[in-house]
């Protein structure tokens, strides 16, 4: 166990270090962030010296260990748009970023599960015709495309929703929330939907096939012939087997929904990581983008990581295969 | 924020109470880069400081004329010497008076290493306080624009900057944030209440204003919303009442719309082309060892292959005036003569090209921005395909905005695209930038295509010193005709501004794109 996780861990420095390369490796084509600090008037003394000053005038690869120095102590510098630290910029942005991904995951598992399961169940009646179809949208249409059209109806047309922001945040130390208001609920509710949708969709597709798959196996078979009631059985025995591979599924989808909530944040002006990156793109912000780029990764290693361990805790054959090797 | 208790609630309550409460909700794409008025020179910040800032003149809003704020006159002593009265009754909004020492202090601020406003400081030497509300402004040569850079640099409380440990300005060698980023301690209008990054900004009335508002607003709120339809959806739905930046091709439909309207104003920014007139071979090209873009009939011709109507009303959607100058109307040594174009003439264009040895054409190398100015790329799109008509094989590239500028600064480009604007609505802004041959002190510091003229150059160098206001405005334009005769670029036009507003809303469209705070009504 021990020497798995170690393994592990070995292997997940290996990912990070590689990220952290190529990202410094692609910011070299991203522009030159001295044109806009010092503005459409400067000298080219004035641009030399803030290159030297910046230290972009080194080699790549003295750019690359200074930044990697720095990262391992969390490091990442000064955010050449905002002139502030960039780990506290990306503190004040984590809250927003993290409870929209939440809301979203908790959205799309209390909808998109019962759903699977009555499409599966119900097959071929009307609802589970229109869920299916409803999802293959779902899936198809990009996210900006849904959250311009979330926008369109209920902000503009009907105007029950907010088209952009966050609303009133409550701050808890360090931590702002919009949850604690009725205002922040009503903002987050476009947004929240927009970015749940591909995961709904995706989820209740997942559902929906493992639930047939299940429902053809023999101790269903056996279940039914006890006389259990159709309700013992679908809920009791099919769908506990099913949740297996949807909970895999979601945790590792839970990376995916902090990371490409950048653009239903940008649609919907949501202050979180995904904004201040595509901000920070705009004016090649190089330490803000190296940063969120690295929490990303670091975010879905930690994920693996996790259900690499889960795998472990759960499936007892890999347990088994290891005691053997004693 | 850090203010005394009096002031914020004179403030609010005058928000909240008063019976005509009155809350201006705007955006635009992007936020302030930080408030601390000398860290960046940044467009957008320049117009949002100047609500709680306030400068010693600043452009009349409908004349464009240096006015009196914080100065109430200016006089030449001599040529390198300015005396400046200062407005005497001025209060912060901490509640210290404005005087000699604040100004002295802030000038020199704006004068000090860490600034980012030594553009508008150039020439000044060095700043002398006389007695407590007249000062001396020295600089090293005559500099006629002097009053016009005044317009830029805003005034700081010298006390408050020193207790919070904010005396120089913030750059990215201050390890973090000084304290006069995130708050603000001017003489203006409106108090800076709060400010979120990326977030909202919101500033408040200030009820102890020297002067007198026409507006009738009480609190403005600024939330950047970095999404093009997402704004236009915020004015649609109403929760913004302005928009400063709106999409072309919504426009149509706010103009149609009852409840909103548009307001269009020329902006102080001329778009043109630059070339590439300095290599000896253009990279790129198929004609080798010699650069037709030389050779001003190239220059002329490729000039008179541009339908600029048809860009203006189909690339532009009317958001374009076109012009024959390389600066835009507000500013000084323009006139009618010299905004003339060389006419759209296809005919004529390919007999110039004949007579400079290229009647088949040639290639050559185009770089555009796709995110900088309105419809950039359309636009480069569209002379592509003017310039295929007369032989000239365009070979067209855009790049956005960040990898652009550092690309043609490295001459790399050889025909480009650039808009220009003018913060001191003076000509030798531009000519000095653009025409003038590469030097030090920002001569030709745009000047991409390296384009020299050694008499222009002459012209270019005596309006610098030139302060007689008879002569200079006709040193200016004649530097301008000659641009224009020799073809050093190729002019398109001024960028043409649409704001976009609810109908209720009042504000008087400035050609620097920015809101005057003092003129906005909310009916």
């Amino acid at each position: 166990m021990f020497a798995f996780i170690l393994r592990r861990l070995a292997q997940a420095v290996i990912v990070m270090v590689s990220v952290a390369f190529i990202a410094f490796m692609l910011f070299q084509y991203v522009g030159d962030p001295v044109v806009f600090l010092l503005g459409q008037d400067a000298t080219a003394d004035q641009v030399r010296e803030l290159r030297a000053e910046l230290g972009l005038d080194q080699p790549f690869f003295v750019q690359f260990w200074h930044f990697l120095a720095n990262a391992v102590q969390g490091e990442f510098g000064l955010s050449l748009r905002q002139g502030a630290k960039v780990s506290r910029l990306i503190a004040e942005r984590f809250p927003a970023t993290l409870e929209l991904s939440m809301v979203a995951a908790v959205l799309a598992l209390v909808a998109g599960i019962p759903m699977g399961v009555y499409a599966a169940l119900r097959r071929g009646t009307f609802m589970s015709q229109v869920f299916m179809t409803v999802s293959l949208l779902g899936v198809s249409l990009p996210t900006f495309l849904i959250g311009i059209l979330l926008i369109l109806l209920f902000a503009v047309t009907l105007g029950w929703f907010p088209s952009f922001g966050r609303g009133d945040v409550t701050q808890l130390g360090w931590w702002s929330t919009g949850l604690l208001t009725p205002k922040g609920w009503h903002h987050i509710t476009l947004p929240a939907i927009t970015l749940a949708i591909f995961q709904l969709t995706l989820i209740m597709r997942l559902v929906r096939s493992e639930m047939l798959e299940v429902l053809r196996t023999d101790y269903i078979k056996f279940a039914r012939a006890r006389g259990l009631t159709n309700r013992a059985v679908h809920f009791g025995h099919a769908l506990k087997n099913t949740l297996v591979p949807v909970m895999t599924i979601t945790g590792l989808q839970l990376g995916g929904l902090i990371a490409f909530a950048i653009i239903t944040e940008t649609v919907f002006q949501w202050p979180g990581m995904g904004l201040l990156f595509i901000q920070a793109v705009t004016f090649a912000d190089i330490p803000v983008m190296a940063a969120y780029l690295c929490l990303i990764a670091l975010i879905f290693v930690v994920i693996n990581l996790i259900v690499d361990l889960l795998y472990f805790a759960v499936d007892p054959r890999l347990r088994v295969e290891k005691a053997g090797g004693h | 924020m850090k203010l005394p208790l009096a002031v914020l609630f004179a403030a609010m309550a005058f928000g909240a109470g008063a019976a005509h409460a009155k809350t201006f909700k705007w955006t635009s794409a992007s936020d302030i880069p930080t408030w601390d008025i000398h860290s960046q020179n940044n467009a957008l910040a320049n117009g949002v400081h100047a609500s709680v800032y306030e400068s010693l003149v600043y452009y009349n809003s409908r004349t464009f004329k240096p006015e009196p704020m914080l100065a109430t006159s200016w006089t030449q002593v001599s040529p390198t010497q300015l005396r400046v009265t200062l407005r005497t009754g001025v209060k912060f909004h901490d509640g210290s008076p404005f005087t000699a020492d604040d100004a002295v202090f802030s000038l020199e601020r704006a004068m000090s290493k860490t600034s980012n406003f030594t553009v508008y400081t150039q020439g000044v030497t060095k700043v002398v306080k006389v007695n407590p509300n007249t000062i001396d402004i020295i600089s090293g040569g005559p500099n006629p624009v002097l009053v016009n850079q005044l317009t830029e640099l805003r005034m700081m409380s010298k006390a408050w900057a020193e207790k919070n440990n904010s005396t120089a300005p913030k750059d990215i060698k201050t390890q973090d944030e000084n304290f006069a980023h995130r708050n603000a301690n001017g003489t203006g209008p409106f108090v800076l209440k709060e400010w979120q990054p990326d977030q909202k900004i919101v500033l408040v009335k200030n009820p102890n204003w020297w002067g007198k508002a026409e507006g009738n607003v009480t609190e403005i709120v600024y939330t950047p919303v970095r999404a093009v339809a997402t704004r236009m959806a915020a004015l649609l739905s109403g929760e913004v009442d302005f928009v400063l930046d709106p999409s072309p091709q919504d426009l149509p439909r706010i103009r149609q719309d009852g409840n909103l309207r548009v307001i269009d104003g020329v902006e102080n920014r001329t778009i043109f082309f630059g070339m590439d007139q300095f290599r000896d071979e253009l990279p790129g090209s198929n004609v080798k060892g010699k650069n037709p873009l030389k050779d001003q009939r190239v220059r002329k011709a490729l000039y008179q292959a541009i339908d600029i109507n048809a860009i203006t009303r189909v690339s532009l959607r009317g958001l374009g005036q076109a012009t024959g100058a390389i600066v835009a109307p507000q500013v000084a040594g323009w006139n009618e003569s010299v905004h003339q174009r060389y006419p759209f003439d296809v005919a004529a264009a390919q007999k110039l090209l004949a007579d400079a040895g290229y009647k088949d054409g040639f290639e050559v190398d185009f770089a555009c921005p796709n995110n900088r100015y309105i419809n950039d790329e359309a636009i480069c799109q569209a002379v592509t395909a003017m310039w295929a008509r007369v032989g000239v094989k365009a070979k067209l590239r855009t790049l956005p905005l960040s990898t652009y500028f550092p690309m043609i600064q490295r001459f790399e480009a050889s025909i480009y695209m650039l808009g220009w604007g003018v913060p001191t609505f003076d000509a030798l802004y531009s000519l000095q930038s653009l025409v003038r041959t590469l030097g030090t002190g920002g001569d030709g510091n745009y000047n991409v295509g390296r384009y020299s003229n050694p008499k222009l150059d002459a012209v270019i160098d005596r309006a610098k010193t030139e302060t007689d206001p008879y002569i200079r405005p006709r040193l200016l334009t004649e530097a301008l005709a000659m641009q224009n005769e020799d073809v050093a670029h190729i002019p398109l036009h001024n960028q043409i501004i649409p704001w976009a507003m609810k109908k209720n809303i009042d504000v008087v469209h400035r050609a620097d794109n920015r809101l005057d705070w003092r003129l906005i009504k909310v009916n």
